[in-house]
């Protein structure tokens, strides 16, 4: 009995140190999140409006039979890149036509209500995710993530982290382009 | 020539280091004692050629020397002079060369030292630090030269990461690396002793200083990176559970442990195969802390330029040494005799629930830090492990682990007196309550946990205090009578009291910048009003400033209290040319009571940039300095018992004939 508790601590030891030599891989990026929803449907959800809030809900079906492909974006008024990145947004709905809906994450309806207000309101519908149910779902690894979901609801794009900085812009408004997402002419 | 110079001085440091793993320890089995004698030549020798080598390295950072790669790669010529030196230990080889130099310093400081040590454990001891030594010089020389040079040179470098170019963190890497490594001769003790089959009083004794030294500057380093992260990252938070925090952390919890453990072994010969478990264990964790660091194994903000070919080479060091030595545990240690018996109150009983904490908190942060790897191992998914689940499962065992650090003083060796013990807390405990609700009436708001913490660092200064008082026989016997007492307690006992209130003034600072915590994030045109914390500050615009080797955009900010001028602070945002980067410098107005935190981002979009608004966040802190006047008072705490008399002369040597409860292992 000693020994098989002073033997413990060697075999944890192995233990670790073969997970450690599976994670050497070089091929294996830690940084890297896989895009499992990428030409999957959108999960199925049907979120009530933000109470305080006159913007509308927020269900699967309002993603499914539009004209273009429109954009689901998670924010939160906790989440500071949030913030850099509503201005982003704003003015892919003001200049470029985009069409934005927003799930409003894990947030307190009133402070939902005043960052809103403070900032403005970009979403045409958002809905309130106060379970963080719906962010399960969806598969979400952080706040903010941005999809672009195609008019029969499948997911054609997803971006983990602000749009933020010329790269991420450019990279969206390619994504955006791609899906036909904006419409003519617009987006240059 | 001068790298030449080093790049040879790191050879005949290997040759060196190799000698020493062997003929030490075979002296030690032959009793051949000119042969561990030798083992005290070489492990100066040692020091002395790595700190050429680490010499010739740090004057090439200083002439800007750009035939050398490493220099080129994280020096420039027109960097202040101070980062020029701290450029030395700021790239991996650099810094592996550093842990090398410590390693060997406290190789020597135990063979010039150590005279009180007998000659077969000294001999044995230094012989395990040179296979440390011969892992990691190899290492170096293998795959991570510092000198190798680059021709054609380049015209000029590449200069530093801006984010290291800071004060702090020049200071942060050697101060932590001292603590790191140090453990290593911990190690190395517990080693010998494994292999020597005994330990007893005096081994404790032994490895008391060097445990303590170690300690003092892990806390330090953790610490001052701690404050670095404060001031510079510009988020202004003092601690993110981050990967790397956590694996200097961890040595630091287990080491903490090992201190406490080691007491016991010395004064009552209890605990000795835990003690030394502990003392493998918190090298080990070391060991992985510099192998998460350079292998790029888990996502985080501050590693090293990422190589997996280095990464298998540290975890073949890993496999051998520490499965090396936690086999020879296994081996060895069931036959260690058990010490002293105890009764379940009691001084020992109290110093075993807290190694058990303490272990258990470690194991925490150790499954925290790697869940992400195991779980992608095991099923593929990736995840993060964030600051909610390391607050819920930490922060609960420290508030456990507080209780019985300010009962443990109390209660003496074998068997407490249970009456007594309550008679003598009963009025801390109710002070602490009070405390307690004093805070709660006057502050309402604020997390519930935050009273509970509060409930516990006013128990464990009160506690603290009491127990000093009642040493001393404070109040109850003149004042003249409890400064000689006062004088006359060992520097050891002062070291705990202090080092224990440092933890609940620690705790203060934590508590008051967490749960109190004010934050205002604007986007700001000049002219703009914000109002925290009673202050308000008002933006005045942002200028564009040249800095020696960056340009910044400087906000202005003056701020009020009541209509009268408080301060001025200007938060910059730098932008580094040659390092294409961006830092922050967040201004701050500190006082004991809180700091006033500002930083400036640059604008979110263009169209916001040309109303000339910028993205500011304020902060005010409650507290928050008493965070680093705890982490002082821990390390004088832990000076002031490094100083005590019992380590410095007359330590007691170990008996000619083995005691009878120190039995060999064959």
């Amino acid at each position: 009995m000693k020994r098989l508790i002073a033997g413990l601590p060697f075999i944890a030891a192995v233990i670790f140190g073969g997970f450690f030599l599976w994670g050497l891989n070089p091929d294996r990026d830690p940084n890297e999140i896989p895009s499992v929803l990428i030409s999957q449907p959108a999960p199925a959800f049907d979120l009530d409006p933000v109470p305080g809030l006159e913007t509308p809900g927020l269900a699967r079906s309002d993603l499914v039979g539009n004209e273009r492909p429109v954009v689901v974006n998670v924010f939160a008024s906790w989440c500071v890149p949030c913030r850099a990145e509503h201005a982003v947004l704003t003015r892919f709905v003001e200049r470029d036509g985009m069409r934005l809906f927003g799930i409003n994450y894990k947030d307190k309806p009133e402070d939902a209500v005043k960052w809103l207000n403070d900032l403005g309101n970009p979403y045409e519908r958002i809905g309130s995710d106060l379970s963080g149910r719906t962010g399960i779902e969806w598969g979400l690894s952080g706040v903010p993530e941005t999809f672009i979901v195609d008019s029969d609801g499948t997911v054609l794009f997803r971006y983990v982290g602000p749009v933020v900085g010329p790269d991420a812009v450019e990279r969206f408004t390619q994504a955006l382009k791609q899906a036909g997402a904006l419409p003519n002419g617009a987006g240059s | 020539m001068v790298p030449e110079i080093g790049h040879f001085a790191l050879a005949l440091a290997l040759a060196l280091a190799l000698v020493q793993s062997v003929l030490p320890i075979a002296g030690a089995s032959r009793r051949n004692a000119v042969w561990m004698k030798s083992a005290q030549a070489t492990a100066i020798g040692q020091v002395l050629f790595v700190a050429i080598a680490f010499a010739a390295l740090m004057q090439a950072f200083i002439v800007s020397d750009f035939t050398v790669r490493n220099v080129v790669e994280n020096s420039h010529s027109l960097k202040p002079m101070l980062y020029k030196v701290a450029g030395t230990w700021g790239s991996h080889e650099g810094s592996l060369l550093l842990w090398i130099l410590i390693l060997a310093v406290f190789g020597a400081g135990v063979a010039w030292f150590g005279s009180n040590i007998p000659a077969e454990t000294k001999a044995r001891t230094l012989s395990v630090q040179a296979w440390i030594s011969v892992g990691f010089l190899s290492f170096l020389l293998l795959t991570s030269n510092p000198f190798e040079r680059v021709f054609p040179p380049p015209l000029d470098g590449n200069d530093l990461n801006p984010l290291l170019q800071d004060m702090g963190l020049a200071m942060h890497p050697p101060l932590l690396y001292f603590g790191y490594v140090g453990f290593s001769i911990v190690f190395s003790f517990a080693v010998a002793a494994l292999l020597e089959g005994r330990v007893d009083p005096a081994w404790a004794r032994w490895v008391r200083p060097w445990t303590l030294a170690a300690w003092v500057s892990l806390t330090a380093g953790i610490a001052l990176g701690s404050w670095w992260a404060y001031y510079e990252l510009g988020w202004g938070g003092w601690w993110f559970w981050d990967p790397v925090e956590n694996v200097s952390f961890m040595p630091w919890l287990l080491g903490t442990a090992l201190l406490h453990s080691a007491i016991v072994t010395e004064k009552r010969d209890a605990f000795k195969s835990w003690t030394i478990l502990l003392a493998i264990l918190t090298f080990s964790l070391s060991l992985l802390g510099t192998f998460i660091v350079r292998s790029g194994l888990l996502t985080s903000v501050h590693a090293f330029a990422v190589d997996p070919e280095r990464g298998l080479y540290i975890l073949g060091l890993l496999a051998v040494s520490i499965g090396g030595s936690l086999a020879l545990y296994a081996w060895r240690a069931p036959e260690m005799e058990p010490g002293g018996l105890f009764r379940p109150i009691s001084r020992e009983a109290g110093l075993l629930v807290n190694n058990l904490i303490l272990a258990a908190a470690t194991g925490t942060v150790l499954f925290g830090t790697l869940y992400p790897l195991i779980l992608e191992a095991v099923t593929g998914d990736k995840i993060s492990v964030g600051p909610p689940f390391f607050n819920a499962a930490f922060i609960p065992m420290m508030l456990a682990l507080v209780v019985f650090m300010g009962l443990g003083p109390f209660l003496s060796w074998k068997r407490a007196d249970i009456a007594g013990l309550l008679d003598r807390i009963r009025f801390v405990v109710v002070l602490a309550f009070i405390a307690a609700l004093a805070a709660w009436y006057l502050l309402n708001g604020g997390p519930i946990m935050a009273y509970l913490a509060i409930l516990g660092a006013a128990w464990l200064l009160f506690a603290t205090l009491r127990e000093w008082a009642l040493r001393i026989r404070l109040f109850e016997v003149p004042l003249a009578e409890s400064a000689r007492r006062a004088r006359n307690l060992p520097r050891a006992s002062h070291g705990m009291t202090l080092a224990h209130a440092g933890v609940a003034v620690l705790m203060m600072g934590m508590i008051g910048s967490t749960g109190w915590k004010s934050e205002e994030i604007v986007f700001a045109a000049p002219g703009t009003e914000v109002t925290i914390a009673g202050f308000d500050i008002t933006f005045e615009g942002a200028t564009q400033v040249q800095g020696p080797n960056y340009i910044a955009d400087r906000g202005t900010l003056v701020v009020r209290r009541d209509g009268e001028l408080v301060t001025t602070l200007f938060p910059e945002r730098r932008y580094y040319p040659v390092a294409e980067s961006q830092t922050t410098e967040s201004a701050i107005r500190s006082t004991l009571a809180g700091d006033l935190y500002t930083s400036i981002a640059t604008p979110a979009s263009d169209q916001v940039n040309n109303a000339g608004a910028w993205t500011l966040r304020i902060l005010y802190e409650p507290l928050v300095n008493l965070i680093w006047i705890g982490s002082i008072l821990l390390v004088i705490g832990g000076c002031l018992s490094l100083s005590d008399r019992r380590l410095r002369v007359g330590a007691p040597r170990r008996a000619k004939q083995p005691a009878s409860d120190a039995v060999p292992a064959e």
